[in-house]
């Protein structure tokens, strides 16, 4: 039987200042079929969907709902229309509760008042109808996990009646039986006639529950594929395109002694790191790799000084490193590059200089107490120089430079405080693949003079293509540290469950 | 039944409490336990503070005080805060008081009023009503310019409160015999607001024991503030703009609408308020309700209604008044000297709500 088209995407293209993003991308959702989207980070995905919702206007191409022309809006447009997007943010009202949230904007009214017990009652049928029994449409949402808060997106979605549901990286933060469940709820929307479309990164959960694939790359349409067509390798072929091994320079840095012991390392509150013990050696890279909820980000943070430290120690060169606050770590040669580059780490609304010379502006203060603006401005020349930011001056606001020349100001930030130890959490997040080569250079040179690099990143390729060794965390554990010679797609992948 | 298991479910709970659910049952009881801290320490001092004088002079002390805790309480809901509170309070006590003088007084703010001689119902409605419309509509642009420019409301109000002034003098000021401070007022309004319940039908009250018409009129308001915050679509509304207004927005919610509406609340009762309030002291002037929006707002966050936005209780509102009112009204009684006074109240306020932000707080 031929399953009839419920969204169509034809010819799809954007660009944004003369850059093409999406270019003539197609996308043909069959109802009661899980169709998956997938492509590397900046391939078009989000783009894409939020072409679909009105929130960008595509430049040329057409959106068909059952053979009808749209043109949604704004996201509430759309759903009026019948397609719902589940974010990988929850955009909830966690304050209030369950079925509060669901009938946002439309609650069932009794003589001018509320009607609590037919929105309770609707509610519960709802859960019903997708086979959901274990919440209750009275808790407030801030109680409930995160995994739960989805499902109430999803219930959400049902409740409009929606003819397409796109979930966006859906597992990303939830546990194996989480997962299972999200996958059986999946399979009730799919005997309902809905058209799924899956965004996910993680091969076997596309394998588990696909019908056909569809992959971009570079904002450009590869294929669509009925899933018996194809396997893990066929899909990568697909996603990369390119040969993995020119991605990322020769990595020639030969790690020394031991710079930094870190020993049994536990942090007091959630999300937790515990019992984390591992070395660090001079003009060394270590990986660190995890899924989404591995507590890197928690681990790295607690070396640098911000998270409260319950027990463990760290020593550097021998010496036990006094880390209580940031101040402190950066006095012993530390610099940490965070992960959420907009919130914690540039300063939105000033300029380049400022933000080159923020970590380190003690340096600058002259004999008057004063800050000697000549000295900060040649230090930033040189730093764009040798960084090679492209930017107009230096006197330009940072916001208004791409991701990765954002990317680089920061780390020439931090590297002006000429720390022994870097840490960098997702230095490639967000960017483009020439800056994410430019970073990679960066990095070998660096350890190639002796500094000592901690790299935290989801992207397993980089974090084989350009570390010495890998630390693989699970759930805020240490699941294993490999070499990088020895290591492969395959282990990390297990090694990363080992805890879940 | 019920209540004894609820009950005795509730005694198991606190005997199963280890040290840290101890802390935390005291730090998020904090501001319950320094009232009656409090109070105990007046009663030491002045055992006569236990008596039903007390009750009814707080009560009737807190009720204009709760009706303008309604009102900022909503905006503060929003995520927002409220400084022309007082002005408009004040513009409302000056727009009541001078068209509920006495015919017999001899400086008039109007000589010839055309109130005079209508029915008392007509004389007391329409001051109110006229109250209410002026300050609902000053604070309808507040919640329009908040909610479509993006001020943020601190701004928005602080510049309303300045321009507020400035209309309520020339209002003052208007009289031939320019402004000067409006008193001899009617007795049927001061009856209105000063009176009192000595008995329901047959039943007399005794002991000194009375219910103040202030009472009645802020347990009603209580009582249509609850319904509206709790089970409309206008209150649910307001929570989840207050919540998360980009979610709401998202739902069909109108953001826009909802603001102008909390505003208009607000406003309304300011209007009520400031009624109440002229008659309560007798006469009104152009500087009357000065700074009145900062003990609302110190009522609120005490009680609980976070800055934060979404969250917020009609029951907090309350708690957080009477604490004032008993507090100031305790001390007075006690013979804490005013500055002694401003002290702790200073103080209270900012542990109250660090004690609060601190459930909300993110460890790390």
């Amino acid at each position: 039987m031929v399953k009839q088209s419920i969204l169509k995407i034809e010819g799809v293209s954007k660009s944004f200042s003369g850059v093409k993003v999406l270019d003539q991308v197609c996308l043909d959702v069959k109802e009661g079929t899980v169709h998956s989207l997938m492509g590397e980070n900046g391939a078009g995905k989000s783009t894409l969907m939020k072409c679909l919702f009105g929130i960008y206007k595509q430049d040329e191409g057409t959106f068909h709902l059952k053979g009808e022309n749209v043109n949604f809006t704004d996201p509430k447009h759309a759903l009026e229309h019948g397609v719902s997007m589940v974010h990988q943010e929850l955009n909830q009202v966690t304050k209030r509760t369950v079925s509060e949230n669901i009938w946002l904007g439309r609650y069932p009214t009794k003589r001018g008042f509320v009607d609590e017990n037919k929105m309770y009652q609707d509610t519960k049928s709802l859960f019903t109808k997708i086979k959901i029994d274990d919440i209750d449409p009275n808790t407030r949402l801030s109680e409930l996990s995160v995994s739960k808060r989805q499902m109430v997106e999803i219930v959400k979605a049902v409740s409009y009646e929606a003819k397409v549901i796109i979930l966006d990286e859906p597992t990303s933060s939830l546990t194996e039986q989480e997962v299972d469940k999200l996958f059986e709820i999946i399979e009730t929307l799919k005997k309902q006639g809905c058209g799924i479309v899956y965004i996910s990164h993680k091969m076997d959960e596309i394998f588990a529950i696909s019908d056909e694939v569809t992959v971009l790359r570079d904002g450009e349409y590869i294929g669509t594929n009925p899933i018996e067509e194809l396997d893990m390798d066929k899909v990568i072929n697909m996603m990369v395109g390119r040969d993995l091994s020119h991605r990322f320079p020769p990595v020639t840095n030969v790690p020394g002694d031991v710079k930094m012991v870190v020993k049994n390392l536990k942090t007091r509150y959630e999300p937790m790191v515990n019992d984390v013990s591992f070395e660090l050696k001079k003009g060394e890279i270590l990986g660190i790799y995890g899924l989404v909820g591995a507590r890197r980000t928690e681990l790295v943070e607690a070396i640098f000084g911000m998270r409260t430290i319950e027990s463990g120690e760290i020593f550097i060169d021998g010496k036990k490193l006094n880390n209580s606050s940031p101040h402190k770590t950066i006095e012993n040669k530390l610099a940490l590059v965070t992960e959420e580059r907009r919130s914690t780490g540039i300063f939105e609304v000033a300029n380049i200089r400022f933000n080159t010379c923020s970590a380190n502006i003690k340096k600058y203060v002259n004999n008057f107490g004063l800050l000697s603006e000549k000295e900060m401005f040649s230090d930033t020349e040189k730093q764009i120089a040798s960084m090679r930011i492209k930017t107009f001056s230096q006197e330009s606001l940072i916001r208004e430079l791409s991701g990765g020349n954002q990317q680089k100001v920061i780390i020439g930030r931090w590297l002006a405080t000429d720390p022994d130890i870097l840490l960098l959490d997702e230095p490639t997040r967000g960017i483009d693949v020439g800056a994410k080569y430019d970073i990679y250079n960066l990095m070998i040179e660096l350890a190639n003079n002796g500094k000592s690099i901690i790299m935290v990143s989801s992207e397993m390729p980089e974090i084989l293509g350009v570390t010495n060794r890998i630390m693989v965390m699970s759930k805020g554990y240490v699941a294993d540290i490999l070499d990088t010679k020895n290591a492969n797609q395959n282990d990390l992948l297990k090694l990363s469950a080992k805890y879940l | 039944m019920n209540f004894t298991r609820n009950f005795s479910a509730r005694i198991n709970r606190f005997k199963k409490m280890n040290r840290t659910d101890w802390l935390n049952f005291l730090v998020n009881n904090a501001i319950y336990i320094v009232m009656a801290l409090l109070i105990g320490i007046v009663i030491l001092r002045e055992p006569t503070f236990l008596s039903v004088r007390t009750l009814i002079n707080v009560l009737s002390q807190s009720s204009v005080k709760l009706i303008l805790a309604f009102g900022v309480g909503g905006i503060i809901i929003l995520q927002g805060t409220d400084l022309s509170l007082g002005r408009s309070v004040g513009f409302a006590m000056v727009i009541s008081a001078s068209l509920s003088q006495a015919d017999t007084y001899a400086s008039r703010f109007y000589p010839e009023l055309w109130l005079t001689g209508m029915p008392t119902f007509i004389k007391l409605l329409i001051p109110l009503l006229i109250a209410m419309a002026v300050c609902a509509i000053f604070s309808m642009i507040n919640g329009y310019i908040v909610a479509i420019f993006k001020v943020h409301p601190f701004i928005v109000t602080l510049g309303m409160s300045v321009l507020l002034y400035g209309v309520l003098t020339l209002y003052y000021n208007s009289p031939e015999q320019g402004g000067q401070p409006i008193g001899g007022l009617s007795t049927e309004y001061s009856n209105f607001i000063l009176g009192r319940i000595d008995s329901i039908g047959p039943l007399k009250f005794t002991g000194g024991f009375y219910i103040p018409y202030l009472v009645v009129y802020a347990a009603i308001v209580s009582i249509i503030v609850w319904v509206l915050w709790n089970k409309t679509v206008f209150g649910k509304n307001m929570f989840a703009v207050g919540g998360n207004p980009e979610a709401a927005a998202v739902s069909g919610v109108n953001v826009v609408g909802t603001f102008v509406l909390v505003y208009m609340m607000a406003g309304i009762l300011y209007g009520l308020g400031g009624f109440l309030e002229a008659g309560r002291i007798g006469s009104a002037n152009n500087s009357s309700g000065f700074n009145y929006e900062l003990d609302a707002i110190a009522a609120c966050v005490v009680g609980g209604i976070s800055f934060s936005g979404g969250v917020g209780k009609v029951s907090g509102a309350l708690a957080g008044v009477l604490l004032f009112t008993v507090m100031s009204y305790g001390m007075i009684f006690a013979n804490i000297s005013f500055e002694y006074q401003n002290i702790i109240k200073g103080f209270i306020i900012v542990f109250a709500v660090a004690l609060d932000t601190r459930k909300y707080l993110k460890k790390t």
